[in-house]
């Protein structure tokens, strides 16, 4: 257990403060919260958030657009109400002035309204659809993507180079499983293929021995929206269930990510995934970043750490945009809205809900030095939420989930 | 048809390793009368621990660190029971109240030492290829955990039925005033027991490493498990246990195909069913 | 008189304290409501309960899903999910009951189980592990209580005659038949009463109780996920009672707020925060089993004697 006497003496300084101080000058500190999940079953993802926020502040000495930064880190267990509590906590406590994160959609779900009643610029790295699509928060920048923003261009991958035209779809049975499935199976059937087989299996399903057994084996290929390790384990009984090689796995930006990876074996081999980052590409401020959390950690930095090094990267360029006068938060929100900036997945700009349009690489689990790695062999870019869909179409339709769109063409 | 083949070969391999997980948390729970709350973490624990001894010895058989880990976790349990549980002698509700604090730091410890993230166990070399049956495709190692827990049913049945000591327990369990009476030291049993239960959850956990991996929240999804499977099969009963956990891993396996959205449903229904009409179970003892 | 002096004094907090402990003393009184309730049947019905945050969830849902699906205002919204709730749990009580001690404890386990995998599963109407959101909070004689003081006054408020009129629960006849089943029911039943419907009756109560808190929950967060079913939530509140003493009235209320301010202020400083609350779990019981409140007394009265 760490027991943190800074943040006790401080907090025991706030505990006589009756009113708010304002904090207008110029020369004070910029409150930055991280809401995080550093216990419980998303605790790997969380923890990789942090470290690589602080390793970005830490590069630029804790300075960002000539103003010092201080972060607070708020956990959440993965509990959607603590979640809520904790961002009070940062709020009303910490005074924070600018948030990156929730991580799960449950909880970005359940701070949602909080969020707007304290004007609060939020980075976003939950993936839940309608925040930036039938219910906008304006406070919302979502610099990671929707759920389905890198399952829709696989489905035109698998469709068009990989040729599969019959597919099955499995994920986990939450929303955010149903919103990547939904993504994945319009455009693949509306390119002309067809899905065969959609499953859910619950998020906490101990063996996935029963759903294999159920696979359609007259398919080309099956899509996995699974997260955290279910991904993993599924592959794994995979191959124990002889289907390697009979049908082919695809998977979605959470299924073979780095941070699972580092744990798997020859199984993953050759396995194509779609996702807005991978440890390997090739653009300047990556090459410096994952080398710079490999040599810190041992290990690639995937979806999480990438997530929060780009709303990082995002954040400091609409400071630049404001001279770092965040306590406009009308003008800094707009210019959070307008950044362009090159970051570790490459270009990244907004749309007009705040949702991200960036690149979508489409990865191949690769041996490289030993380990393995998602190499990239594929770019999408340019990609918005919407990806070739007008927007007013795409919104007159109601979100996706388990049955929408409707699945006509099940076996 | 191979639907229905696969799935009973799945529900045989789920029933195997819930066998493994419920044999001790019965026996714990006939005789002590604890509900042991822990139990799920001591699997978790396990788990883990296999995953430490494979990382520090690689060439080492599954088996044996099944033992290892098995023994490791039993020495936690010896512990626990003789400083904590021990301590509370009388007050079951406490004891139960206990073991579900134990769990939740158990689940802590495992979460700060092995991190977030699951870790496979690897299956054993000679048991990776899948096994061909008539055409379509099983996993090898599966079918051999149904054999393992064949084997451990009937050592434990041998222990139980045919040594002094399993007399002693089966006193013990039947009506532990008069087994004091008669002389037998029921509190030195409680502790071998309870040690007995830890250890087989240990290993049962190694040996499910390969199906399930170790990651946190493994305790959490098991305990349900052990206890639906031990109030079906009746507290305190081995026969129980084994029959229950077969019994589960049928409903359960064919109820989720069948009925995904009722999953919860189903799995519950025969524990709720089982404790509001027939309380002692198929084979128990005692009423629960 | 010295409950003037403290109901004085948690009148007036929130003059003195900033936005974030108001909101925090909020949550405390939800808590303790929901403690308290669980006492009911534990500390004076001596039955153990694994799955009371099916109350509090249930009651939460069903305000939230008359409030977003039907449209309804809260003084409809309300009374249904209190209702439904005090439905369910005279239902569930004619299971539960079947059992005592480890059997009822299992079987309150076991169904609060499946509601809370049927909140994730049934998508179509819970929304599943997104939870239900854009909830709003009652304005009651059309005074707003989007405010912390304001919702901070409306809480104690319910959480008084909560409290208020659980005393007179248990300190009426029906109270005195109701401990009587939990220390000697077989001589209950001899003396003609049928310790069933006593034990039934305080399930339903208590179930009740909880619908309640289920409300000040959901109007507090304005949202409900299917986590607050969980069996950790009602661990938390199990704890919460035994931790204060679950043998009197002040003993909930005093726990509820250690255990809360474990989770929500201590969790600041420490970040093995479930392996503290687990530590103190197992402190509490081995060391102070019948509780905090009337632990402390002991341990002061043994310091006046000694000294």
């Amino acid at each position: 257990m760490t027991f943190d006497r800074r943040r006790f003496v401080q907090a025991a300084g706030v505990l006589s403060v009756l009113g708010s101080s304002s904090l207008r000058a110029q020369a004070a500190p910029i409150r930055l919260g991280l809401m995080t999940v550093k216990t419980g079953p998303l605790a790997s993802g969380g923890i990789d958030m942090e470290r690589a926020l602080v390793q970005y502040l830490k590069e630029r000495n804790n300075t960002l657009a000539g103003r010092k930064v201080e972060l607070f880190v708020g956990d959440s267990g993965g509990v959607p109400a603590q979640a809520r509590t904790k961002v009070q906590e940062l709020v009303e406590r910490e005074r924070i002035q600018v948030m990156i994160g929730p991580l799960a959609a449950g909880e970005a779900l359940a701070v949602d309204d909080y969020i707007r009643q304290a004007q609060l610029p939020t980075l976003s790295v939950a993936a839940a659809e309608d925040l930036t699509q039938r219910k906008p928060n304006p406070w919302f920048v979502r610099g990671t993507s929707t759920s389905s923003q890198n399952s829709q261009p696989l489905a035109d991958y698998c469709y068009k180079q990989l040729r599969m035209r019959r597919m099955a779809v499995i994920a986990d049975d939450i929303p955010y499983g149903h919103e990547m499935c939904a993504g994945f199976q319009r455009v693949f059937e509306d390119l002309g293929g067809k899905i065969v087989q959609k499953t859910f299996p619950p998020l906490t399903v101990p063996d996935y021995g029963t759903y294999l057994a159920q696979i359609n084996p007259k398919i080309d290929g099956i899509f996995l929206g699974f997260a955290g390790s279910n991904g993993f384990r599924y592959l794994r009984q995979f191959n124990e269930y002889g289907l390697k090689g009979k049908v082919t796995p695809v998977g979605g930006m959470t299924a073979l990510d780095e941070a699972v990876l580092r744990n798997m074996g020859d199984e993953a081999l050759g396995i194509v995934t779609a996702c807005w980052y991978s440890a390997e590409l090739d653009n300047p401020q990556n090459r410096k970043f994952a080398a710079a959390f490999r040599a810190e950690w041992k290990y690639d930095p995937g979806f999480y750490a990438a997530a929060t090094y780009v709303e990082a990267a995002v954040l400091e360029a609409a400071l630049g945009a404001v001279k770092a006068n965040i306590e406009n938060r009308d003008a800094f929100m707009k210019a959070l809205r307008s950044v362009k900036v090159d970051t570790v997945r490459g270009p990244v700009r907004f749309d007009e809900y705040g949702n991200v349009i960036g690149n979508v690489y489409i990865r191949k689990v690769e041996r490289k030095e030993g380990r393995l790695v998602n190499s990239v062999i594929h770019t999408y870019p340019n990609v918005s939420q919407f990806w070739t869909y007008k927007p007013e179409e795409f919104l007159k339709n109601p979100v996706y989930s388990r049955d929408f769109p409707p699945a006509k063409n099940l076996e | 048809m191979q639907f229905w083949v696969i799935q009973t070969l799945n529900s045989l391999a789920l029933g195997g390793l819930l066998f493994l997980l419920a044999s001790g948390f019965s026996l714990i729970f006939g005789l002590m009368r604890i509900a042991n709350l822990t139990h799920g973490a001591l699997f978790m624990l396990g788990a883990y621990f296999g995953v430490a001894i494979l990382r520090a010895a690689p060439g080492l058989n599954l088996w044996v660190a099944a033992l290892l880990g098995g023994l490791a976790v039993a020495v936690l349990g010896f512990f626990l029971e003789r400083f904590i549980l021990r301590k509370l002698a009388g007050n079951v509700l406490s004891q139960v109240l206990v073991t579900l604090g134990f769990a939740y730091i158990l689940a802590d410890v495992c979460l700060l030492v092995w991190g977030g993230d699951p870790i496979p166990i690897p299956t054993p070399a000679f048991l990776q290829q899948p096994l061909r049956v008539a055409g379509f495709a099983f996993p090898a190692y599966r079918i051999a955990v149904v054999f393992l827990a064949l084997a451990v049913g009937a050592l434990l049945y041998l222990f139980i039925e045919k040594t002094r000591l399993g007399a002693m327990i089966r006193a013990g369990v039947d009506d532990p005033q008069m087994a004091r009476a008669v002389g037998i030291p029921v509190s030195r049993l409680f502790t071998i027991v309870f040690c007995l239960g830890a250890g087989l959850a240990g290993a049962g956990g190694i040996i499910g490493g390969p199906i399930m991996s170790a990651y946190p929240g493994l305790d959490a999804d098991m305990l349900p498990l052990a206890l639906i499977v031990v109030i079906l099969g009746g507290v305190g009963s081995l026969l129980g246990a084994f029959v229950g956990s077969f019994i589960i891993g049928f409903v359960y396996t064919f109820g989720v195909a069948l009925l995904p959205q009722l999953a919860y449903v189903i799995l519950f229904l025969p524990m709720i069913v089982v404790i509001a009409f027939r309380p002692r179970g198929l084979f128990g003892r005692f009423a629960a | 008189m010295r409950w003037m002096v403290l109901l004085a004094a948690l009148a007036l907090f929130p003059l003195a304290a900033g936005e974030f402990y108001i909101n925090l003393a909020s949550q405390v009184f939800i808590f303790a409501v929901f403690a308290a309730s669980i006492n009911l049947l534990l500390g004076y019905g001596g039955l153990a309960t694994l799955g009371h945050a099916s109350y509090l969830g249930v009651s939460a849902y069903l305000s939230a899903l008359v409030g977003l699906k039907l449209g309804l205002g809260h003084w409809i919204a309300a009374p249904a999910a209190l209702a439904g709730t005090t439905l369910m749990a005279c239902l569930f009580g004619l299971v539960a009951l079947r059992a005592t001690g480890l059997g009822f404890l299992m079987l309150t386990l076991a169904m609060s189980q499946v509601l809370w995998g049927t909140a994730y599963r049934w998508v179509s109407v819970t929304d599943g592990d997104n939870g239900l959101r854009g909830l709003t909070r009652p304005a009651p004689f059309g005074l707003s209580l989007e405010g912390a003081s304001a919702f901070y006054w409306f809480t104690l408020a319910i959480a008084v005659l909560a409290v208020w009129l659980m005393a007179r629960f248990v300190g009426s006849p029906f109270g005195a038949a109701l401990r009587g089943t939990r220390d000697q029911p077989r001589r209950m039943a001899a003396l003609g009463h049928d310790v069933w419907v006593v034990r039934w009756i305080a399930f339903v109560y208590a179930g009740f109780w909880g619908a309640v808190s289920g409300l000040l929950f959901v109007y507090y967060h304005k949202y409900i996920h299917p986590i607050s079913l969980s069996l950790t939530n009602s661990a938390e509140g199990l704890l919460a009672v035994i931790a204060g003493g679950s043998g009197t009235l002040g003993g909930p209320l005093v726990g509820a707020a250690i255990v809360m301010l474990l989770k929500n202020w201590i969790s600041a400083y420490v970040e093995r925060w479930n392996m503290l609350l687990g530590f103190v779990f197992v402190v509490i019981v081995v060391f102070m089993p019948e509780g905090v409140v009337p632990g402390v007394q002991r341990l002061w009265r043994r310091y006046i004697s000694r000294t």
